[in-house]
């Protein structure tokens, strides 16, 4: 009998045991309207995993049906081995959540939200008032503990909710949309801080519009839209398949018609995106590719040749750009 | 201790908690989780607790100046034969009043803005806690606060001379049913309203009910057709059974009223559990 070497399967470093989020033909309908298509989706333990979509791709919808608060229309769902529908609060426990928007409990300073979240989970008044502490500290709250919520800014609310999925040391984190609305230094410092809880063995499930958070953190993500799975792969992957190593973006000033752009420059690539403020061309060589531009006689009002992102695959799957 | 209100195994013993699980089931629901909604409210109330303590002057006005001032207008009322002080007779009166208006304003202003505004419920939702736990929780609340004015009022009645009967002990536990019957239906309620003028309509049911559900006279005053009407509010129920206790003039409707008020109950936290249930959990 010959011995199917070609089928061992290579099991990722982080995969141990079965998978913490297992989906099969997933689907959320509300009404009429479908949410979420028949999403197939498995995330392994350790893993840090990405949605990355556009408005209405039905990042949410998939987020909450894998924190146990919204049941699925359809297909199968485990989390953590279990079955959402009839073990959804012992799976909750074991969960952290960072909703889209804050739920803080306005009625209650920065410390309570904390203390009264660790008892809602069942910790002891003590254990749950050390953490309390240790985790302001991690959020750089300390200072703010006494106060109510609803003054606190928008990153710092932000930071209370990130404190507050943490309470119970979760297993898995939910994170949606977690630096929408945090200013470039406070983004960093959370990518900072989810980077070092991944490197504790948490694994991170977050949806994004931002193709630098997606790269910075997913070891591997889905481009979602319209519900459905349009990729999936590694951020180096996704670009490696769906762009080229460069793009050269040419601006030809506010009132140029790109189209007729588009045709003189038609040619020089294979690939050449039109949006309302600028032309992109897909090219290994944007130097190179620039130069040939201008030897065409264009005399764009700017020039910028730059490394492919996930922006372009996006674009590349859905014909639209993410952030609009 | 964990007591599981209506598990999903219904073969967890005889006990009254089964039964009440069958008349009610709550899945999910636990009394330690419940109890950590109260905590929750405790931690709020902490820091206001004058809005507890004004709650309880409101009642206390209406028995000086009505009880009191009134009452040495009208003299005495005739009940069952029997000539009580119109003081005597208004105070549980006012006593049942207060319990549901307590419970109803918490399960239903209280609850709203939590529900809508405040977005409370969706975290504690992704929390291992039910929308039983929650709903049971809020509800538990309301009647400790309850009972803390219930028993003010009571102290009140009783340096006041006007506690006749050694029933009247009965009269917290009593009055924590009122507040819980009324307090289950008011959330239920709650879980239906688009927006605050919505809550017109609670006040044009209660306030008709604190005037006319024998708070202020007997129900022998009514055309009998009109007392077939009031004898069906649930308020009627609530008074007519702290009457009885505090006058001790007490009998078999006793029975009647405290049926009437447990079933509203369970009927309303069923309700207002499913309803939490459908709207945060979609
Ligand atoms: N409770 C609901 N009832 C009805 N429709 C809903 C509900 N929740 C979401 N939807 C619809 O489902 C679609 C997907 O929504 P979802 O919130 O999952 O998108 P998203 O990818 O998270 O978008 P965003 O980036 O804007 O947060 C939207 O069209 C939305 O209107
Ligand atoms: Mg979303």
């Amino acid at each position: 009998m010959p011995v199917p070497v070609a089928n061992v399967e290579t099991v990722p470093a982080a995969s141990s045991g079965p998978p913490l989020v297992h989906a099969r033909r997933l689907t959320k309908r509300f009404g009429d309207f479908t949410a979420v298509d028949g999403i197939d989706v498995d995330v392994a333990r350790g893993e840090a995993f990405g949605f990355l979509g556009p408005n209405g791709a039905g990042k949410s919808s998939t987020m909450r049906m894998i924190g146990c608060v919204s049941p699925p229309t359809e297909g199968t769902l485990r989390i953590l081995g279990l079955d959402p529908r009839t073990d959804g609060p012992a799976i909750r426990a074991r969960l952290g959540v960072v909703p889209q928007q804050d739920t803080l409990d306005t009625e209650l300073s920065v410390r309570e939200n904390l203390l009264i979240y660790g008892r809602y989970f069942g910790m002891s008044r003590a254990a749950v008032r050390a953490k309390a502490e240790e985790l302001l500290d991690f959020v750089q709250l300390s200072d703010r503990a006494k106060d109510k919520v609803e003054p606190l800014s928008g990153g710092m609310k932000r930071r209370l909710t990130i404190a507050r999925s943490l309470v119970n040391d979760p297993e898995m984190l939910l994170l949606d949309e977690p630096t929408t609305g945090l200013d470039p230094q406070a983004r960093h410092s959370l990518w900072d801080r989810l980077f070092r809880l991944k490197q504790r063995g948490v694994t991170l499930v977050l949806t994004t519009h931002y193709m630098d958070e997606a790269e910075q953190l997913c070891d591997r993500l889905v481009v979602m839209d319209k519900g459905r799975f349009a990729a999936e792969g590694s951020p180096r992957e996704l670009i490696a398949t769906y762009s080229t190593r460069e793009v050269l973006e040419l601006r030809f000033g506010p009132d140029a018609d790109n189209n007729v752009y588009a045709d003189k420059v038609h040619g020089l690539v294979n690939r050449v995106e039109v949006l309302p403020d600028r032309l992109l061309l897909y090219t290994d060589d944007g130097d190179g590719t620039a130069a040939a531009v201008y030897d065409r006689g264009l005399r764009p009002a700017s020039t910028l040749v730059r490394r492919s992102t996930l922006e372009d695959v996006f674009l590349r799957l859905t014909g639209r750009t993410l952030v609009d | 201790m964990t007591q599981t209100i209506g598990s999903a195994t219904p073969s967890s013993g005889r006990n009254s908690g089964t039964l009440l699980a069958r008349i009610v089931p709550l899945p999910g629901t636990s009394a330690r989780r419940a109890g950590l909604m109260v905590e929750r409210n405790v931690l709020v109330y902490r820091r206001a607790w004058v809005l507890i303590v004004s709650g309880f002057f409101e009642p206390l006005f209406y028995l000086l100046s009505i009880g009191i001032g009134i009452g040495a207008l009208v003299g005495t009322v005739t009940v069952d034969g029997m000539v009580l002080d119109y003081t005597v007779f208004v105070a549980p009166g006012l006593l049942a009043s207060s319990a549901m208006n307590g419970a109803v304003y918490d399960s239903t202003f209280n609850i709203f803005f939590k529900l809508k505004y405040a977005k409370t419920y969706d975290a504690i939702l992704s929390t291992p806690m039910s929308p039983g736990d929650v709903a049971a929780g809020e509800i538990c609340w309301a009647l400790i606060r309850g009972l803390i004015y219930s028993t003010t009022f009571l102290g009140v009645m009783l340096a006041l001379g006007l506690v006749a009967s050694p029933w009247a002990i009965l009269v917290l536990p009593a009055a924590v049913l009122i507040g819980f019957a009324f307090g289950a239906v008011g959330m239920a309620a709650t879980t239906y309203m688009r927006g605050w003028q919505d809550f017109e309509f609670v006040q044009l049911i209660v306030l008709p009910m604190f005037l006319f559900a024998t708070t202020f006279f007997p129900l022998s005053t009514y055309p009998s057709a009109l007392q077939a009407v009031v004898v069906c509010t649930p308020l009627y129920h609530g008074v007519e059974l702290i009457r009885a206790l505090t006058t001790g003039l007490v009998d078999g409707s006793l029975v009647v009223h405290i049926g009437y008020l447990v079933v509203m109950g369970l009927i309303g936290l069923r309700i207002a559990a499913g309803r939490l249930e459908k709207l945060l959990l979609t």
